[in-house]
């Protein structure tokens, strides 16, 4: 039967979870144990990638080049993959991870702003590094504009296109949409990043198998931003009953979730109002704990910002919005009480 | 007063704003558009305000040197390097709009005294133009031990070459943020969003202070002395809400709304480097005209 390589975004998108607080430690440990259970790629990077680390999106406790590293020495078997987010990390970032073992970069734009990947695409290529193409936000821009940005990356030399439901946002319908006609576009691989804000991680993950994407993202015990991902320990069960090849030990899969993941979570990673409000709204999945923080500072219903996010069609990246769109709001509460 | 003679390089979205701008200056005389392609709609419409045109770009200045003192290059960094020797040779002063980054960096509102015979200046980028002076005017009143800022700019507004070469931005910025800012660690963060209409620019600029030198009024006075400082020359810049303080931590949000010249007013991102040469031209060419008199 077919085969799907499962990349592992825990020590990335996770990573917003853990407010970026990731130790070199819990790392080390992780990556061990998910290259006992042969998963194929490890992400490992600040949440909003190389550079994230900022007042915008929280300070990294650790150097993430400190993480990657520390990933690199503690796999033999799993390739470690890095996100760049141009405009946040740059070639020079690239580089250093490149230098200290990443294998794989994911370079990730907006979904309709793919042309800023050209350089940092040419140069992982021109490093050796396996290269991708994240199109972020996927669900705001219409089918034929996703095409035409996919096509631009693929021209740029990345070995795979991933559509990223970023705001856990898709459909099932529209997510078959958009593969089938990317896997009719493109001749190199596709892939899908979903989370699971409408808790449809794991139905959109198998209708973008269903029709030819090869590469899919999960999150071990859902550790990602917003609802989390697609749960990997069950996408590894579901793809083995469904006789789909994934080479991944699931049964080691479930110890890392019970043993290793539950107890270092800062909360369990059910799909709160605020992740399904992020789902229905089309909000970027990492905006959850800082619309939080923002409605606690004005006295406002997370939700009630995260739908003017939405309204506002703000995109991924644009933290400093959130803080923005809470003080008008509270301005006009304040002026129709 | 008489007028000190100006040109430019590049006849693109910025050389037209440029172009729209100076000729309304009252200190500058456009004289010169130096193009490479005769037919473009910027060389066809300087040809219709009367100035020398030149398809040869800075080549035909070399030629006939006495039409312009001041030069502002609106092209590429690529193509800068060899009109900045080109100028240099020449005597020119000269205005960089693009990354080359030969000569200092330059923000009108915080450092222009310190460079006003220097014979080349670099504008930075837009969002350098639009958060160091707000960095600039914290570190006036508590010491930055971090500057970093996030510049949202429409997609619309992003030309190719920023699209071609995004790492430019945020390094120059950084860089601009300490060199000129004063900030001990400088960083940027660029977004592009695509959202119809187009978005004004916004700059959001965090601070972080050295512990026990947070004085909320000092700062407050001082970005609000600054803010009006630059809406001297860019009329679209302003606060969109109060500051925030949290321990040592500022946080200021700008909203920059372009003047509507040549480019349309969400593009404040051009417009604020536009406007930062011209004013910065000005101050050279009222400096060359204060120093010709006393002659």
């Amino acid at each position: 039967m077919s085969k799907i390589k499962i990349t592992e975004v825990a020590l990335r998108d996770g990573s917003h979870a853990m407010s970026h607080q990731y130790t070199v430690e819990q790392v080390k440990t992780i990556t061990k144990a998910l290259n006992d259970a042969s998963v194929p790629y490890i992400e490992v990077s600040h949440g909003d990638g190389l550079g994230g680390s900022s007042i915008q999106y929280g300070l990294s406790g650790t150097d993430e080049l400190k993480l990657i590293e520390a990933a690199v020495e503690a796999a033999d078997f799993s390739k470690i993959a890095v996100l760049l987010i141009p405009g946040i990390g740059t070639i020079e970032d690239l580089k250093n991870a490149h230098r200290i073992g990443a294998d794989m970069v994911r370079v990730a734009t907006h979904v309709t702003e793919a042309d800023v990947s050209k350089q940092h695409l040419e140069t992982a290529k021109e490093l050796g590094m396996e290269t991708v193409g994240f199109l972020m936000m996927s669900h705001m821009a219409p089918v034929d504009k996703l095409i035409e940005q996919a096509k631009l990356m693929e021209s740029y030399g990345a070995d795979t296109v991933y559509v990223v439901d970023s705001a856990g946002a898709l459909l099932p319908d529209q997510v078959a949409e958009r593969i089938k006609a990317l896997r009719q576009a493109l001749t190199v691989d596709i892939g899908f990043h979903a989370h699971n804000n409408l808790s449809l991680a794991m139905g959109n993950t198998l209708a973008a198998i269903k029709q030819g994407a090869t590469r899919i993202d999960g999150s071990v015990r859902c550790l990602g931003a917003g609802a989390g991902n697609t749960q990997t320990e069950v996408l590894a069960a579901v793809l083995e009953k469904m006789g789909i090849e994934t080479g991944i030990d699931f049964y080691k899969m479930m110890d890392i979730a019970e043993n290793i993941i539950a107890p270092i979570l800062p909360g369990t990673q059910e799909i709160t109002k605020d992740s399904l409000t992020m789902g229905y709204a089309g909000v970027y999945s990492s905006f959850r704990l800082h619309a939080e923080r923002a409605a606690k500072r004005y006295n406002l219903d997370s939700r009630d910002i995260l739908i003017e996010l939405g309204k506002q069609k703000i995109v991924g990246g644009q933290e400093d919005m959130i803080i923005d769109v809470a003080a008008e709001l509270a301005k006009k509460n304040k002026i129709t009480v | 007063m008489g007028k000190v003679k100006a040109g430019i390089i590049g006849s693109g979205n910025i050389g037209s704003d440029l172009m729209v701008k100076l000729m309304k200056s009252e200190t500058l005389e456009l004289t010169t558009m130096m193009g490479i392609d005769a037919s473009s709609r910027g060389m066809q419409h300087a040809k219709k305000l009367g100035l020398t045109v030149f398809d040869n770009g800075i080549e035909g200045l070399a030629e006939n040197p006495d039409l312009v003192d001041i030069v502002f290059d609106a092209t590429s960094a690529g193509a800068h390097i060899h009109n900045a020797g080109v100028a240099k040779e020449l005597g020119k002063q000269m205005l960089d709009l693009t990354p080359a980054a030969i000569g200092p960096f330059v923000v009108p509102a915080v450092n222009l005294h310190e460079n006003l015979h220097a014979e080349n200046v670099n504008l930075i980028t837009c969002g350098g133009q639009a958060t160091i002076p707000i960095i600039h005017a914290i570190n006036q009143a508590a010491k930055v031990e971090y500057g970093e800022i996030i510049a949202t700019i429409s997609s619309r507004s992003a030309g190719p070459g920023t699209r071609a070469n995004i790492d430019e931005f945020t390094e120059t910025t950084a860089k601009g943020i300490e060199q000129v800012g004063g900030a001990k660690k400088g960083k940027a963060i660029i977004i592009l969003n695509p959202a119809e209409p187009p978005i004004m620019m916004r700059d959001t600029i965090h601070a972080i202070v050295e512990e026990g030198s947070m004085d909320r009024e000092e700062i407050m006075a001082s970005v609000q002395r600054m803010v009006r400082h630059v809406q001297s020359y860019v009329p679209g810049y302003k606060l969109r809400t109060e500051p925030i303080f949290d321990g040592n931590n500022v946080t200021v949000f700008l909203e920059i709304e372009g003047a509507g010249h040549y480019l349309p007013k969400y593009a404040g991102n051009l417009d604020i480097m536009t406007s930062a040469a011209v004013k910065a031209a000005e101050e050279f060419a009222k400096n060359r005209l204060k120093v010709a008199a006393n002659k």
